[in-house]
């Protein structure tokens, strides 16, 4: 039976998001914009609370633990909303607050995310509770991330690790980092492997940190690896090299993250227009659904075509999520929720900027902020171009070799 | 003279007119425009609206039947239930096998062949709105189920969809908002062996028309009302036998008046358009036409006339999408067997973006018409939906349209492939209003 409507037991979840973003996030956003690295010691309190709360009810960030797949698709062909909707219901909510400051919540890193996805139950136990941070990208690859030159070389019961890595997301403040290697450069995407490494670990060497142009609250961090030496239980994944698998364990993170990824532009995207449909109100201009849309004040014509993008970002997400929920697979529709939310969130956010003129511009109101931070979401967790090249070979039936 | 005849004479003087004009040979045009007169006159250039056939109120029920709304489902969900997803099977199968051959010569025709049409008649598609008690099928009202049904039509071809729907639009209407008498008067027929040609007429010719401000009124005189105005783009107009229509009612503001294509003052022109040729669009001209007082649908309120034009507007959508799933469904075997440079050209992410984001838009366009919808089924308002995938739909059909072109280039640009017709069709999406309802 089609419905597209939040369903009503996530409503109490769906609030509690929306006043954590409203009383706790949007206060400090501006704050911590201004006072780029340094640790926003709000969100511990946050933190913690989220932790009490969060046993199953999918309130946090983007590495909440709702994204693994065993518990999908109860079998009887019945309709399940389940915690990948609920996790990214709350991620919109959140990300209305402030994505900067949800990227470096306590607890909820991507490196969360991986390991909830590909780990085993043991290593699931053992890292429980812990912030782990994502470490992919290398100065020489970003979306090609098979052409990592980390490596992981086997000695005794530990891996040794030597490498470089950029664009860690919490880098400096996650205690645990995801670190991908390659077991052997010459087999390709088949030999990469994530490795949990202890942040306190001698061999993991922080550079810097990056100053950015948005989600300055969040920490970038870029890491030598030097003779970094990791046990081997802390490896995910198998330590076969099987290339038919190609990617496997690595590449299902992204399934999983790219809605959360999608829904915190969502919430970015909602964010901007509230604000600018508030500002156009008080200039006197009113949008009306009944009349063509070519009809009315350009302004609210804008807006309105904003608010239909902004709309289809949204419910394909809602869709990548609940497919999630019901054991389909859904590479297909999180690039496609991840694409359309991603370019609709920079689209919006610079169109509303300008729509509010100085209003929008300046460092008084934060829409200006939102338009910087925007930008990372049509980038990080694959960029646009990546995500269109995922939604091609699908929609075409073509492999990675053929469609570059 | 009765109403055909004056309907002749009046096609007559504006041919005659047209003969004597200097104009013509000054500019070099008298051949274009003697074409276009005998192609005009063939259709009966202008002429009387069809006699059709008398409607007369059959048992009439006490009070309207009305379709009980769909129970709202307790959770996110985007799987069509057992009933729609059969029916939508049903003419999924009957748009590839029947209505995709037929639509070339159709388009070329300007008029869908009886045979598809009464076998979309035999498929019921005309009854979905009708109460089961005035002799309909359906006992829910769902507006879902006429999205996934206009849909999966539209997959076959967008003119012969709007054709075969048509009907349905003023049956629908009949059954949401007639009164018991209009009901008894007007259904019986909708659910027999011969659907008469009906539409909902709401457009009008003009730029940046707005529907809600019509430029027809409806004069109240001694409880009867006489319209007057111009209608654009009426499917199957010219053999229309019932009509509504859409009038600026004096005192009321814009409301809904059902019409016998037989009442005096009423004239239709052939006005055939860039795309959904199929649908026989015609103009329909209304002088002094007079109407009783009970002709008057749904007490005139205007949230009975904002709710046809925003169901007006979601059925179109659904067009939308199943005419864009049909370009892409078609540019995908193409673009990976053309061969250029020595490669299939999909291996190239120019041609391969666009196929991906056609996939993109056009599933964000499915998602907001069904929103809308389900949203109308369980009794919620959707005026803010449909108007956003009404916005979407406008937009991105258009350039799906001229996307699918543009991946086949010059084999695009002709006839031999059904993508030209798609360009022409898509861009109905966002111009179109009216004509028919889920």
């Amino acid at each position: 039976m089609i419905s597209l409507e939040i369903p009503k037991k996530f409503k109490p979840l769906v609030s509690q998001a929306h006043q954590v973003a409203s009383e706790v996030l949007r206060p400090i956003s501006r704050k911590y914009d201004l006072a780029e690295h340094e640790y926003p010691k709000e969100l511990d309190l946050l933190a913690s609370l989220i932790d009490g709360v969060n046993e199953g009810s999918g309130l946090g960030g983007a590495g909440a633990a709702g994204v693994r797949r065993e518990d999908n698709g109860s079998g009887d062909g019945a309709n399940r909303n389940g915690s990948n909707l609920s996790t990214v219901l709350s991620v919109m909510e959140l990300c209305w607050g402030d994505v900067g400051l949800v990227l470096t919540m306590p607890r909820q890193g991507l490196g969360n995310s991986a390991i909830a996805s590909v780990a085993s139950e043991e290593q699931l136990t053992r890292f429980d509770g812990r912030w782990a941070a994502m470490a992919i990208t290398e100065p020489e690859a970003g979306s090609d991330s098979a052409a990592i030159r980390t490596t992981a070389v086997l000695d005794g019961d530990e891996y040794v690790l030597n490498g470089e890595k950029i664009y860690v997301t919490s880098g400096e403040r996650a205690e645990l980092v995801v670190v991908w290697a390659t077991l052997d450069r010459s087999k390709g995407r088949a030999a990469i492997r994530s490795f949990v490494v202890e942040r306190s670990n001698p061999g993991l060497k922080l550079d810097r940190l990056e100053h950015k142009l948005g989600i300055r609250a969040s920490d970038t961090a870029a890491f030598r690896l030097e003779d970094c030496r990791v046990p081997a239980e802390d490896m995910l994944g198998s330590a076969q090299i099987d290339v038919k698998q190609g990617f496997g364990g690595a590449m299902q993170t992204f399934d999983n993250t790219r809605p959360l990824v999608a829904g915190m532009a969502v919430g970015l995207t909602r964010a901007c227009l509230e604000e600018t449909r508030a500002q156009l109100e008080q200039a006197g201009v009113q949008e009306d659904h009944a009349a063509p849309a070519l009809t009315q004040h350009a302004a609210a014509a804008r807006m309105q075509a904003m608010e239909a993008d902004y709309e289809a970002a949204r419910l394909l997400t809602l869709q990548a999520a609940w497919m999630a929920d019901n054991g389909r697979p859904n590479s297909l529709h999180a690039s496609m929720a991840k694409a359309k939310a991603g370019r609709t969130c920079v689209e919006v956010a610079l169109g509303c900027v300008e729509l509010c003129g100085s209003l929008g511009y300046s460092e008084n109101g934060l829409l200006e902020k939102w338009a910087r931070d925007a930008k990372i979401l049509d980038i990080f967790e694959g960029t646009q171009q990546i995500q269109l090249l995922i939604v091609a070979r699908q929609l075409l039936g073509k492999s990675s070799a053929d469609l570059r | 003279m009765n109403a055909t005849e004056r309907g002749m004479g009046l096609s007559l003087r504006a041919l005659n007119r047209l003969a004597g004009s200097q104009l013509l040979d000054r500019v070099g045009q008298r051949e274009r425009v003697e074409r276009w007169v005998y192609r005009g006159a063939r259709g009966g250039f202008r002429a009387a609206t069809v006699a059709g056939r008398s409607f007369s109120a059959a048992a009439k029920l006490a009070r309207p039947a009305r379709q009980a709304p769909a129970r709202a489902p307790e959770l996110f969900d985007i799987t069509p239930n057992e009933e729609q997803r059969m029916l939508s099977e049903a003419i999924g199968a009957f748009a590839a096998e029947k209505v995709r051959p037929a639509a070339l010569a159709a388009d070329g025709a300007c008029a869908t062949p009886a045979e598809i049409l009464a076998q979309a008649g035999e498929l019921g598609i005309a009854t979905l709105g009708i109460p089961e008690e005035l002799g309909g099928f359906m006992a829910e009202r769902s507006a879902v189920t006429g999205v996934l049904v206009g849909e999966a039509l539209a997959h076959g071809d967008m003119g012969i969809a709007l054709a075969a729907l048509a009907p349905g639009a003023v049956a629908g209407a009949l059954g949401l908002w007639g009164d018991a008498e209009q009901q008894a008067t007007y259904l019986p027929a909708f659910t027999g062996d011969d659907v008469p040609t009906a539409a909902l007429a709401l457009l009008e010719p003009a730029p940046l028309f707005n529907p809600l401000k019509p430029a027809t009124r409806a004069r109240a005189e001694e409880g009867e009302w006489v319209l007057s105005g111009v209608k654009s783009l009426v499917p199957r107009g010219a053999e229309a036998e019932l009509l509504v229509i859409a009038a600026d009612a004096e005192g009321l503001g814009p409301a809904l008046f059902i019409v016998e294509s037989s009442t005096a003052g009423l004239f239709t022109e052939p006005e055939p358009a860039m795309g959904l040729r199929a649908a026989a669009t015609a103009r329909l001209i209304l002088n002094d036409v007079r109407l009783p007082g009970a002709a008057l649908l749904g007490e005139g309120s205007i949230a009975v006339y904002q709710e046809c034009l925003q169901r007006a507007r979601l059925a179109w959508c659904a067009l939308a999408v199943g005419t864009g799933q049909a370009v892409l469904d078609y540019v995908i075997p193409y673009v990976n067997e053309r061969v250029a440079f020595g490669e299939p050209i999909s291996n190239r992410q120019a041609v391969a973006f666009a196929v991906a984001n056609i996939g993109i838009e056009l599933e964000g366009m499915r998602l907001l018409t069904y929103r809308a919808a389900a949203r109308a089924d369980s009794g919620k308002s959707f005026d803010r939906e449909a108007a956003l995938a009404r916005r979407l739909c406008a937009e991105q059909a258009a350039r799906i349209g001229s996307e699918g072109v543009q991946l086949l280039g010059g084999h695009g640009f002709v006839k031999e492939h059904p993508v030209e017709r798609w360009y022409r069709d898509l861009r109905a999406a966002g111009v179109m209003e009216g004509a028919l309802l889920v």
